[in-house]
């Protein structure tokens, strides 16, 4: 019953789908039809970002808003593409075609934008030309007519100004006057064959009929590029911005990192004081807050990336950056795009992986997730500082250098240089398809809109608490469970956590681990170290039987792992996590992101490999020189 | 069938042409993947449309900034080769 009222309920409003050139201002305009009630999912199988909204003319009429990928031609050359043109056709599964096509187009990049508008009269679907940007052309001395360019395309075209409230008015205006169904024209007859040279043609008619057949480039974003694509200044402007950036995502996440670990142990004490010790009391402070606290730590790093990356994105200067750093990608089989995504790996391959929805090329994509875990993320530091400051002396060598500081810079070096190894791999191995396709729009330069990076911010930090964030707590309180379960028995001399599952898996572990040379206890450890690496750390203090917090514990497990691990050890462990394959959190993104286990299953596999082969590597060199 | 302005011997490819010189979009071929002849039209690399080399990236000069009408669009040596281009003076359109 509830089922069916529903269904209906979906299937009511008319359904008004917003097609466009990339960078034709579809999505503030999308945003401003639909305000704060949108959806943000998947389309079912592939990874295209699907975004549904709701709108309500001013005469209370309801329709459903669905902002298509942008295109620029209805010959699909992308996965992205493929959804628009399908959806158009009324053949992708689990979708309704349209009822009406609003065709976004920008008024300063008229002659290319026409021709899809062309392609789109000839689907057969009602279609209104939303003519964007309006101001921005006639502060550039184009004045669009939109009365004789509804003449000239025989349906009805409005005016809007996308990142202004009210400037969808009239469009709104237009949509009210009449049923959905039947305020446009359906396509027209007469240009139903799809002929680029003909549309050429059809397309220089209306631009003489407008008066705009010799439309200038935009003059300020041909200066700006003159500076910003400079051979020289270009790169180095860029890597000062990407460095604030990786300042900004580092540093000023620490503090509100810092409220949000301490928020989750006051509120896990306050629990712990109001309930009996005992196994319900385990649950809510070990496994739920401590596991809400492992998801929301993630959001300060999230937000101050994605609030740069949408910055840099919505100012047109995102296309720019993976220009100048093309070549360099290049080598490896990459592209410019996948830079930004695999340097907020860094602070942590959540965010970065994320990140990588930005690279349009989905073989490119699946590379830089693949090899995004690589770039040595900040919760790998507490486990190699804890190793390093118990193995490495704190000494000098050659004219100055900190020889714990290089032995830190190296592990960062080795995680870069198996990233670029990889990704030649993947290039060299991979795909048959050789010669990759660039062709990328340089978008004109503008001002971003507050409103439009607000939406895209929230949207993210939305999509990462409700589809990752479930997992993350998830895992984490099957770790606890593992970790907790059975108890120890009455009498037992080890610490509890021998006595678990985690510690009889840890056993098990034991001999496959012991040919790299981890002891039980560090094979214990890496269990609950899986919910997050660093965990690995308190999960040593306590199989050590170690009580003390989280800060406590590495001093005291400083002296104790010096005394009784080899070097060889040591180092064999700061290897294995140079790779660290098991931290659930990033493959519960990927499988997020990929939609599938595929890619997360390979990931772990390849990763626990690489692991595996660089420890024992380390561990029998290490022996060698050590004998 | 579509009858694109016939390649001419002055054609060269956009790829070797000089940054900052205007020149028509004379033909474009299959040089690389089949469907970038294709894509290029549908960005309005088109016969008779003026094209120029705005910017070249470095090291190497790639990729290369081209300016199509009032667009821009990057684009790698190889996909600018699809382009045949003959120079913007002393062409009749």
């Amino acid at each position: 019953m509830t089922q069916a009222v529903i269904d209906s309920a979906r299937l009511g409003p008319p359904l008004l789908a917003l097609v466009g050139n990339p960078n034709c201002g579809k999505t503030a305009l999308f945003n401003l039809l639909t305000g704060s009630r949108q959806k943000v999912a998947n389309y079912a199988g592939v990874t295209v970002e699907r975004k549904e909204g709701l709108l309500r003319t001013p005469a209370g009429r309801r329709l459903a808003v669905l902002d298509l990928p942008g295109t620029y031609s209805l010959n699909p050359h992308s996965p992205d593409e493929q959804v628009t043109c399908d959806v158009l056709a009324g053949r992708l599964a689990g979708e309704r075609r349209p009822d009406l096509v609003l065709a976004v187009v920008d008024a300063t990049q008229l002659p290319r934008q026409l021709r899809l508008v062309l392609g789109l009269q000839r689907l057969g679907l009602p279609v209104v030309v939303a003519l964007n940007m309006v101001d921005l052309a006639r502060s550039r001395g184009f004045n669009v007519d939109a009365d004789v360019l509804s003449r000239e395309l025989g349906v009805p075209v409005v005016s809007t100004v996308a990142v202004r409230t009210g400037g969808a008015d009239a469009l709104l205006g237009l949509l009210d006057a009449q049923p959905a169904r039947a305020v446009a024209a359906p396509g027209r007859a007469d240009v139903a064959v799809a002929d680029p040279q003909e549309d050429h043609r059809r397309v220089r008619e209306i631009l003489k009929a407008l008066g705009l057949d010799a439309m200038q480039a935009h003059a300020f974003s041909d200066r700006l590029d003159r500076v910003l694509l400079q051979p020289l200044f270009g790169p180095v402007l860029l890597f000062a911005l990407l460095f604030l950036i990786f300042q900004a995502v580092f540093a000023w996440a620490e503090a509100p990192m810092g409220w949000i670990e301490a928020g989750t142990s006051l509120i896990g004490d306050t629990v712990a004081g109001l309930l009996p010790q005992g196994m319900l009391r385990s649950l809510l402070v070990d496994g739920i807050v401590a596991g809400l606290g492992g998801v929301l730590i993630f959001l300060p790093q999230i937000v101050i990336l994605f609030f740069f990356i949408l910055l840099l994105e919505e100012s047109g200067y995102l296309p720019r950056a993976a220009f100048l750093l093309d070549r360099l990608m290049g080598g490896v089989g990459l592209s410019g795009r996948s830079f930004i995504p695999l340097l907020s790996s860094f602070a942590c391959a959540i965010p970065g992986i994320m990140a990588t929805r930005t690279i349009q090329n989905p073989r490119d994509r699946w590379v830089t997730i693949m090899i995004a875990p690589l770039m040595t993320c900040s919760a790998r530091l507490p486990v190699y500082a804890l190793l390093i400051g118990a193995f490495v002396p704190a000494r000098e060598v050659a004219g100055g250098f900190e020889l714990q500081g290089l032995v830190l810079f190296s592990l960062y070096v080795a995680g870069i240089v198996s990233a670029i190894a990889v990704a030649w791999l993947a290039k060299r191995f991979g795909t048959r398809d050789r010669l990759q396709t660039l062709m990328m729009e340089l978008p004109d330069y503008h001002w971003p809109s507050l409103r439009n990076l607000a939406i895209g911010l929230w949207q993210r930090v939305v999509i990462f608490m409700r589809r990752v964030g479930g997992i993350i707590l998830a895992l984490t309180v099957l770790m606890w469970f593992l970790a907790s379960f059975p108890a120890a028995p009455a009498g037992a001399s080890g610490p509890a956590v021998s006595y678990s599952f985690a510690g009889m898996i840890g056993r098990v572990l034991a001999p496959v681990f012991e040919p790299i040379g981890f002891n039980w206890q560090i094979s214990i450890a890496l269990v609950p170290g899986m919910a997050a690496r660093e965990v690995a750390v308190s999960a040593l203090g306590t199989v050590y039987a170690l009580s003390a917090t989280a800060e406590d514990t590495a001093g005291a497990l400083t002296p104790l792992i010096a005394a009784s691990w080899g070097l060889p050890t040591a180092l064999s462990l700061l290897a294995w996590y140079v790779f660290a394959p098991q931290c659930l959190s990033t493959l519960a993104t990927v499988r997020r992101e990929t939609g599938g286990w595929r890619a997360p299953l390979l990931m772990a596999g390849y990763l626990f490999a690489l692991a595996y082969l660089a420890s024992f590597v380390t561990y029998r060199v290490a022996l060698a020189c050590c004998a | 069938m579509n009858a694109p302005m016939s390649p001419t011997l002055a054609a060269v490819p956009l790829s070797d042409t000089a940054t900052g010189a205007p020149m028509i979009v004379a033909a474009l071929i299959d040089a690389g993947v089949p469907e970038w002849a294709q894509r290029l039209r549908e960005l309005g690399f088109i016969e008779g449309e003026t094209v120029r080399v705005v910017r070249r990236g470095q090291p190497g000069g790639e990729p290369l900034a081209v300016r199509v009408g009032v667009s821009t669009f990057a684009l790698r040596r190889a996909e600018a080769a699809c382009v045949l281009v003959m120079p913007a003076a002393g062409d009749s359109m």
